[in-house]
C-alpha cells in the first residue's frame, strides 16, 4: 500500500549524503516498500483507543538543577577527533567556493 | 574580492513607502543565563579556552542520555508568560536534522509544532510615546551551536575556506526563540518598530532576569524577516483592506546584532525590494546578511535543500507538561513591566522625558534605582550615573553596569558632598580612588587626604595671602568689579590644593574686599 517512490530515496540519500547509484535507487525504494508495510502492520493491532506516541515510558517533567557537573578536559575532548588543531576539531571545507 | 561587490539597486525610501505596504517578521534568539546547558551539566561561562566546557552529551557522543535543566524550562514559561503567551499543557522537543559541524550531533534539539509558549502580544513603545502591538507567534525551547572559524581562502569567511575549526563551548547553552506573527499596519514606521520591539523584548528579558541580554556578544540576536506588497491608494497600513493584499516574498536577514542595525537593515530591505520590484524583477526568498560596516545586505546564497530539516519528536527527552499551579506561581514571579516601571520611576523622582530616556539609553535605571534606594537623592543620583560615571565608562568603552563601583558607594559618595566634607570636585577624585580599587569612599578621602578643610583658620591665612599676592586684582574688586574676584578664588583653590569649598572662598574674599562705605550681605553672595 505505501510507495516509497525513486525521487524520495534519492532526496533522503542527499539529506543524509549517501552517494546511491541509479540501480540501487530502484532497489532500495523496493526494499524500503517492503519495510514500511511491515511496520505498518502495528497499526492493526493499536486500535482506535491506542494514540500514537514518541516515547515508550510514561514519563513527564523529567529534569535535572542547574548545578554544574564537571567537564571533560581539552585533550579528553578531542582524543576521539580525527584531527584537531588549537584545541578545536578540525572539520573538512563545509561550503565550495561561491 | 569583497562581498559588498555586490551591491543593488535600492530605491528613495519617501518613494517606498508611496507604493508598498511593509510587513515585518522578527525572530529573535536569547541565550538564557543559567549556570549550566540545557541538557548537561556543562557551565555556560563567556571566554573559557575552546573545548573545555564539554561532555559526552554537548559532544553528541554514543550512548549519552540528554536531561533538560529545570531552571531552562523554568526561564522559558516565565518568558512566555512575560509575552502574555499561552503556556502549553503538554509539549515536547523535536530533532532538527542537518549536517553541518556546528552541532556535533547533527541535529539540534529544538521544539517544532508543540512550542512551550503560543499566542501572545508586547506592547511596545515608540519614541513618541505611542505604543504599537507585536503579537508573537511562539516562542520555543532550543540549544545553540558551537562557535566555527574559518581557515584559509580568500577572507575568512565559510566560503573558499580550505578546513573549519569547531569549538563547542557554547553548543547546547539554553536559547530560547521568540517570534513574532507577520507585524502588519508598519507602514513607514516599520523599522522604527523593529528596533522599538527588539528594545522592549531586550527590556523585558533584562527584568525577567533570564539573560544578560547582550547583543554585542550574542547572547540576544535578532533575524529580520521583510516583505512588500503593493499599497492600496487611500488605505491606511493597518486597515482591512490593505490587509487583503496577498504578502509578498519575504527575504530574512541575519546577523543583525545591534538595535541600531536592526533599523538599518529593515530600512535597506525595504528599499532594495522595492527597487526590484518597481523595475519588474522578483524577490528571491533566501537568507541575507547584514553587513555593519556598510550597511547593506548580501545575499547567504542557501542551498534550496537546506530547509528539509526532518523534525520528528525527539526520543531522549521525555514529554513536558507544567503543573498548572506552577505556571500560576510563575505568574506571579513576573516583574512590574518595564515600560510601565519607568514611568513610575520617572514621576517619583521627577524627571524630564529626556533625563529619563537618557538614563534608559544608559543603561543605567537599575542603577539609579539602587543608589536612591541607598540614600541618595535621585537627581544627584542621576547626575554620578548619567554624568561622570558614564562619561568614563564610554571611555573605557565598558557598560554601566560593570563600573567597578556600587550603588551603595555612589550613595556614599553622595553622602560626603552632601555633608561638606567633599566638594564636587574633590568627589570626582575619591571616586576615582574608588575605581581605582582603593576602597570605600570615606577610606580614599582618608587615604588620599582629599577632604575639604573646613579649618576657618587656614582658609582665612590663604585668602590673605591670595589679597597680599594679587593687590591688582584686589583693588579691582574694590573698585567693583566684582566678577575679578575669580582670579582670587582660583588662587586660594590653589593654594588649597582644591581642599576647599570655593562658595565659601569667594564669600571671605568678598567680605574682606567689600567698599568701605558698602553694606553689602555677602553670605548670599
Ligand atoms: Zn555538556
Amino acid at each position: 500500500m505505501s510507495a516509497i517512490s525513486r525521487e524520495e530515496v534519492s532526496h533522503l540519500a542527499m539529506l543524509a549524503r549517501i552517494d546511491l547509484q541509479p540501480d540501487e535507487l530502484d532497489r532500495l525504494a523496493a526494499q524500503l516498500d517492503v519495510i514500511l508495510d511491515a511496520v505498518a502492520t502495528v497499526t492493526q493491532v493499536a486500535g482506535e483507543d491506542v494514540p500514537a506516541t514518541s516515547h515508550p515510558m510514561p514519563l513527564t517533567n523529567v529534569t535535572r538543577p542547574d548545578e554544574p557537573r564537571p567537564c571533560l578536559t581539552q585533550d579528553e575532548a578531542l582524543s576521539g577527533a580525527p584531527a584537531a588543531e588549537a584545541g578545536r576539531f578540525r572539520v573538512p571545507r563545509i561550503l565550495e567556493e561561491d | 574580492m569583497t562581498v559588498t561587490d555586490t551591491t543593488e539597486a535600492v530605491l528613495a525610501y519617501d518613494d517606498v513607502v508611496a507604493a508598498y505596504d511593509p510587513v515585518l517578521g522578527l525572530e529573535v534568539h536569547v541565550e538564557l543565563n543559567t549556570a549550566t546547558k540545557m541538557f548537561c551539566g556543562c557551565p555556560t561561562g563567556f571566554g573559557a579556552e575552546p573545548n573545555t566546557q564539554v561532555c559526552p552529551v554537548c559532544l553528541g557522543l554514543p550512548g549519552a542520555l540528554p536531561v533538560l535543566n529545570a531552571r531552562g524550562l523554568e526561564s522559558a514559561i516565565r518568558i512566555g508568560l512575560a509575552l502574555n503567551c499561552e503556556i502549553a499543557s503538554w509539549c515536547r522537543f523535536a530533532r532538527k536534522n542537518y549536517f553541518y559541524p556546528d552541532m556535533p550531533k547533527n541535529f539540534q534539539t529544538s521544539q517544532y509544532d508543540e512550542p512551550i509558549a503560543s499566542n501572545g502580544f508586547l506592547d511596545v513603545e515608540l519614541d513618541d510615546g505611542s505604543t504599537f502591538r507585536v503579537e508573537i507567534e511562539r516562542a520555543h525551547m532550543e540549544e545553540d551551536t558551537g562557535k566555527s572559524t574559518h581557515v584559509g581562502g580568500s577572507t575568512g569567511r565559510i566560503h573558499g575556506a580550505d578546513y573549519s575549526l569547531v569549538d563547542y563551548n557554547r553548543a547546547g547553552i539554553p536559547l530560547i526563540e521568540i517570534v513574532t506573527k507577520p507585524v502588519e499596519g508598519a507602514g513607514e514606521r516599520a523599522p522604527e518598530i523593529a528596533r522599538a520591539y527588539v528594545s522592549a523584548l531586550r527590556d523585558l528579558l533584562r527584568a525577567l532576569g533570564v539573560s544578560d541580554v547582550r547583543m554585542e556578544q550574542g547572547s540576544l540576536r535578532c533575524d529580520a524577516n521583510l516583505s512588500l506588497r503593493a499599497k492600496v491608494p487611500g488605505a491606511a497600513p493597518g486597515s482591512a483592506q490593505q490587509r487583503a493584499v496577498p504578502l509578498g516574498t519575504r527575504s530574512e536577514t541575519k546577523n543583525v546584532n545591534s538595535l541600531r542595525s536592526v533599523e538599518r537593515a529593515v530600512r535597506y530591505e525595504m528599499t532594495r525590494h522595492a527597487a526590484r520590484l518597481a523595475a519588474g524583477l522578483t524577490i528571491v526568498q533566501e537568507t541575507r546578511h547584514w553587513h555593519e560596516d556598510t550597511g547593506i545586505t548580501t545575499s547567504g546564497r542557501e542551498k534550496s535543500d537546506a530547509e528539509d530539516y526532518r523534525y520528528f519528536p525527539e526520543p531522549d527527552l521525555v514529554p513536558m507538561s507544567p503543573d498548572p499551579a506552577w505556571v500560576d506561581e510563575l505568574r506571579g514571579t513576573l516583574p512590574e513591566p518595564p515600560p510601565q516601571r519607568r514611568r513610575r520611576l520617572q514621576t517619583e523622582w521627577g524627571f524630564a522625558d529626556l533625563e529619563m530616556r537618557d538614563l534608559v539609553n544608559a543603561g543605567a535605571v537599575e542603577l539609579v534605582e539602587a543608589t536612591v534606594a541607598a540614600g541618595a537623592a535621585p537627581a544627584a543620583a542621576r547626575k554620578w550615573w548619567s554624568g561622570e560615571l558614564a562619561r568614563r565608562a564610554n571611555a573605557d568603552g565598558v557598560e554601566l553596569a560593570a563600573m567597578p563601583v556600587t550603588p551603595a558607594q555612589v550613595a556614599a559618595l553622595q553622602g560626603l558632598v552632601d555633608a561638606g566634607t567633599l566638594t564636587d570636585s574633590l568627589a570626582r577624585q575619591v571616586l576615582e580612588g574608588v575605581l581605582a580599587g582603593e576602597g570605600e569612599p570615606a577610606d580614599v578621602v582618608e587615604s588620599r587626604g582629599l577632604k575639604v578643610v573646613s579649618d576657618d583658620g587656614a582658609l582665612g591665612a590663604a585668602v590673605d595671602q591670595a589679597i597680599a599676592d594679587n593687590p591688582d586684582v584686589a583693588d579691582k574688586v574694590r573698585s567693583g568689579k566684582v566678577a575679578a574676584v575669580g582670579a582670587l578664588v582660583g588662587a586660594v583653590m590653589k593654594q588649597m590644593r582644591g581642599q576647599a569649598d570655593a562658595a565659601k572662598v569667594k564669600a571671605l574674599l568678598t567680605e574682606r574686599l567689600a567698599p568701605a562705605d558698602s553694606t553689602t550681605d555677602v553670605s548670599t553672595s
